[in-house]
C-alpha cells in the first residue's frame, strides 16, 4: 500500500484497501472557519429541528477553529458571524479556537502546521477545500462541505472512497529562481483543474526530499486546483522536526511500502522548470514568465495559504531589498506567528523601505473579501491559488498567479517579470 | 431529505466547462447562513451589473427557460470552493438535477447531502442534452430521457441509495445505530494477541 492507503486503512481498523474501497474512517482533527463554521451552525440547527440530538460533539478536543476570511470584521454580518462562531466554541467546550487579534492567529491551513495541529499519520478535515495543504505533513487531509463537517463534529468518522494515487516525482533541487508554486503550476497547467479529480497527489523524488517542509506545503495545497481530493508527501526527518519545534510530540507517522503502487507516474527534471505564470481565468492557463504578454499591471498581491509563508515572504524580500517598488504592493503574512518573525528578521523593513504595504493575517482579498479587492479592469499578479473571474474583486478584474518571487519581480517593473530579468 | 425517485422538466443548457463556485455564488453571499434564500444569488456576477441593476443575456433570464428543472452543462462542474451555499442556490432556485460529463469532488458530495442530483453523462450526450427543451429523470434505471431518445447516467452506488432513501449520513448513521455497535463489536481485533 502506498501512503494514502495505509493512512485510510488504519483509519479504517483494516488489514489493508485499495483504490476505489469505501472505508468508514475514524478522523483525528476537524477544523472550521468564519465561513464554513456559521455553516456548520445552521446544520446543526436544522438537525435539532429534526430531533436529532446535537448536544454534545464526539471529541471536542479534537476540533479547532480558524476566523480569518472576513477578519478584521468590515461590516456587521461578518461580525456576527464571528460572535456566532465564539459563541459555538463555548457551547461546545472546543478544543483550540484562534481569534484574530489575540495571540497566535492567522490563516486556518497556515496554522494548522506553524502550531502543528495535525500529525503525520492522521485523518484531518476541514470545513475548506484548501484543507488539502496539511498533506504536506503525511497526513490524509482534505476538505468537506458543511453538512459532512457536522456529522464528522457528532460522530468522529466519515465515508471515503480510497482514491487512486498520481504520484509526481522531482528530480534534483530547485535551482534558485524557482519555487514550488512554480512546479504545481507546472503540473496543473499539464494536467488540467480536474486533472487530479478524486484522485490523491503524491510529491516525491530527491527535488522534494531537499525541499523544506513550507515549500511542499505550497505543493499540497494547490493539488485542490487540479480536483485532488488530496494532497501528500511522506513525513521524513525535516517533517518531524518541523512538527517538534512547534511542540509537537507521540507522532506515529506512517509511509508507504517499499512496492507503493500509483495510478500514474509523472517525472519533472527540476533544472528545466521554468518560472510561471497561470494567466486569467483559470489556474491551468499556465505559460512561461519570459512569454508572458506585457500587461500593466495595477498591483502585486503577496498574501495567502498558498503564497505567504515564512520562506515565501523571504524569496520577495530577496528581490525587493534595496529596490522599489513600481505598483501597489500589499504584504500579508498568513500568520501573526510569521508576521512576527519577518518583523524580527528585518523583513518588515525591507518591504516598507521598498515602499509596500504590510497587512494583517487574513484570507483578505485572495477570495476578494475585502482588504484590498480590484477593480473593474483592474490587473494583479498574485501568489494566491485561483483567478477564476471576479476571484479576487470586480468581474472584471484580472488575475495572474504566480510565485512570491516572481510577484516581487513584478511589483518592481510594474509588468510580469522573470526575477532572472532584474537589473 | 426527501427520497428522491425521478424528475421532471424544463432543462437549462449551460455550454461551458470548469464552472467554479465563485461563479454559482460570489463571496459576498458566504457570509449569509440562512440555508434558504440562496437562489437569488445563483450566478449572481453573470446576472448583475457592478451596481446590483439586472444584466440581461444569461440563459436562467431568458423566459424560455424560467422554472427550469435540470441544469445541462459541461466537464468539472463545481469546481472551486468547498462552499455548500453553491448546492444550497442551485436547490433553492428549483433545480432538482445537475448533468454534467464530471463534477468536482467536494460539490457531488454536497450535492447529494442537500438531494439534489449529480449526473454524469458523456460529453456526446451532455451536448445533445443541450439542445432538449425538456427531461425525465429516473434514478432507480439511471436514464434520462428527452423526446424520442433516452440516454444512461452514471452515479456512485453510495450516493443513489442515499438519494433513493432521502437519508443522509446523519440519518443513515441513526437508522443503524444497533447494527454498526454489533458489527464493530464483533470485528473488533482483541487486545492481546
Amino acid at each position: 500500500m502506498n501512503i494514502t492507503e495505509k493512512i485510510l486503512a488504519r483509519a479504517a481498523s483494516k488489514g489493508s484497501v485499495s483504490p476505489g474501497d469505501v472505508v468508514f474512517a475514524d478522523v483525528d482533527k476537524v477544523m472550521m472557519h468564519d465561513v464554513s463554521g456559521p455553516g456548520v451552525i445552521k446544520v446543526f440547527e436544522k438537525l435539532k429541528k429534526q430531533g436529532i440530538n446535537v448536544e454534545k460533539l464526539w471529541d471536542p478536543s479534537r476540533v479547532w477553529v480558524a476566523e480569518d476570511h472576513f477578519v478584521p470584521s468590515a461590516e456587521k454580518i461578518s461580525a456576527e458571524n464571528i460572535s456566532k462562531l465564539t459563541k459555538f466554541v463555548k457551547r461546545y467546550d472546543i478544543g483550540r479556537h484562534f481569534r484574530y487579534g489575540m495571540g497566535q492567529y492567522g490563516i486556518c491551513h497556515t496554522i494548522s502546521h506553524e502550531e502543528a495541529m495535525v500529525m503525520p499519520g492522521e485523518v484531518y478535515v476541514g470545513g475548506d477545500s484548501h484543507t488539502n495543504t496539511t498533506g504536506a505533513l503525511g497526513a490524509f487531509a482534505c476538505g468537506l462541505g458543511h453538512t459532512d463537517i457536522a456529522y464528522v463534529l457528532l460522530h468522529g468518522r466519515i465515508w471515503f472512497r480510497v482514491p487512486e494515487t498520481y504520484y509526481f516525482k522531482l528530480n534534483g533541487r530547485l535551482p534558485d529562481h524557482i519555487m514550488a508554486k512554480d512546479l504545481i503550476l507546472h503540473i496543473i497547467g499539464e494536467i488540467g483543474t480536474d486533472g487530479g479529480a478524486y484522485r490523491a497527489m503524491q510529491f516525491g523524488g530527491s527535488g522534494v526530499d531537499a525541499m523544506s517542509v513550507q515549500s511542499r506545503l505550497t505543493l499540497c495545497n494547490m493539488t485542490t486546483e487540479a480536483g485532488a481530493k488530496c494532497g501528500i508527501v511522506e513525513p521524513d526527518q525535516k517533517t518531524l522536526q518541523y512538527l517538534e519545534s512547534r511542540g509537537a510530540t507521540n507522532m506515529r507517522p506512517v509511509t508507504g511500502d517499499a512496492d507503493s503502487e500509483y495510478a500514474k507516474t509523472f517525472e519533472y527534471e527540476a533544472d528545466k522548470l521554468e518560472p510561471l505564470v497561470a494567466e486569467p481565468f483559470s489556474p491551468e492557463n499556465t505559460r512561461p514568465v519570459r512569454e508572458a504578454p506585457t500587461v500593466e499591471l495595477d498591483k502585486s498581491y503577496i498574501g495567502s495559504c498558498t503564497g505567504a509563508k515564512y520562506e515565501d515572504l523571504r524569496a520577495a524580500a530577496r528581490i525587493l531589498k534595496g529596490r522599489k517598488v513600481k505598483i501597489r504592493t500589499e504584504i500579508l503574512p498568513a500568520a501573526i506567528s510569521i508576521y512576527r518573525r519577518a518583523m524580527e528578521d528585518g523583513l518588515l523593513r525591507i518591504f516598507i523601505d521598498a515602499g509596500a504595504t504590510v497587512g494583517p493575517p487574513t484570507c483578505g482579498a485572495c477570495c476578494g473579501a475585502h482588504m484590498g479587492v480590484l477593480a473593474k479592469d483592474e490587473v494583479c499578479i498574485s501568489t494566491t491559488n485561483r483567478n477564476f473571474p471576479g476571484r479576487m474583486g470586480h468581474v472584471d478584474s484580472k488575475t495572474y498567479l504566480s510565485s512570491p518571487l516572481v510577484a516581487a519581480a513584478s511589483a518592481v517593473t510594474g509588468r510580469i517579470t522573470d526575477p532572472r530579468d532584474l537589473p | 431529505m426527501n427520497p428522491f425517485s425521478r424528475a421532471a422538466g424544463k432543462i437549462a443548457p449551460l455550454d461551458c466547462s470548469n464552472v467554479d463556485t465563485d461563479q454559482l455564488v460570489p463571496k459576498q453571499f458566504l457570509k449569509l447562513v440562512q440555508r434558504t434564500g440562496f437562489g437569488k444569488f445563483l450566478f449572481y456576477g453573470w446576472r448583475h451589473n457592478a451596481d446590483g441593476s439586472p444584466r440581461p443575456g444569461f440563459v436562467l433570464d431568458d423566459p424560455a427557460y424560467r422554472d427550469s428543472k435540470i441544469l445541462v452543462t459541461g466537464r468539472n462542474f463545481g469546481c472551486g470552493s468547498s462552499r455548500e451555499h453553491a448546492v444550497w442556490a442551485l436547490c433553492d432556485y428549483g433545480f432538482d438535477v445537475v448533468i454534467a460529463p464530471s463534477f468536482a469532488d467536494i460539490f457531488y458530495s454536497n450535492c447529494i447531502k442537500n438531494g439534489l442530483l449529480p449526473a454524469r453523462v458523456s460529453e456526446k450526450d451532455a451536448h445533445m442534452l443541450m439542445q432538449d427543451a425538456e427531461a425525465e429523470v429516473d434514478l432507480e434505471s439511471q436514464t434520462i430521457t428527452a423526446g424520442s431518445h433516452t440516454v444512461p447516467f452514471e452515479i456512485d452506488p453510495h450516493s443513489k441509495k442515499t438519494l433513493l432513501e432521502g437519508l443522509d449520513d446523519i440519518s443513515r448513521t441513526l437508522k443503524f445505530e444497533k447494527e454498526i455497535s454489533r458489527f464493530e463489536k464483533d470485528s473488533r481485533i482483541p487486545s492481546v494477541l
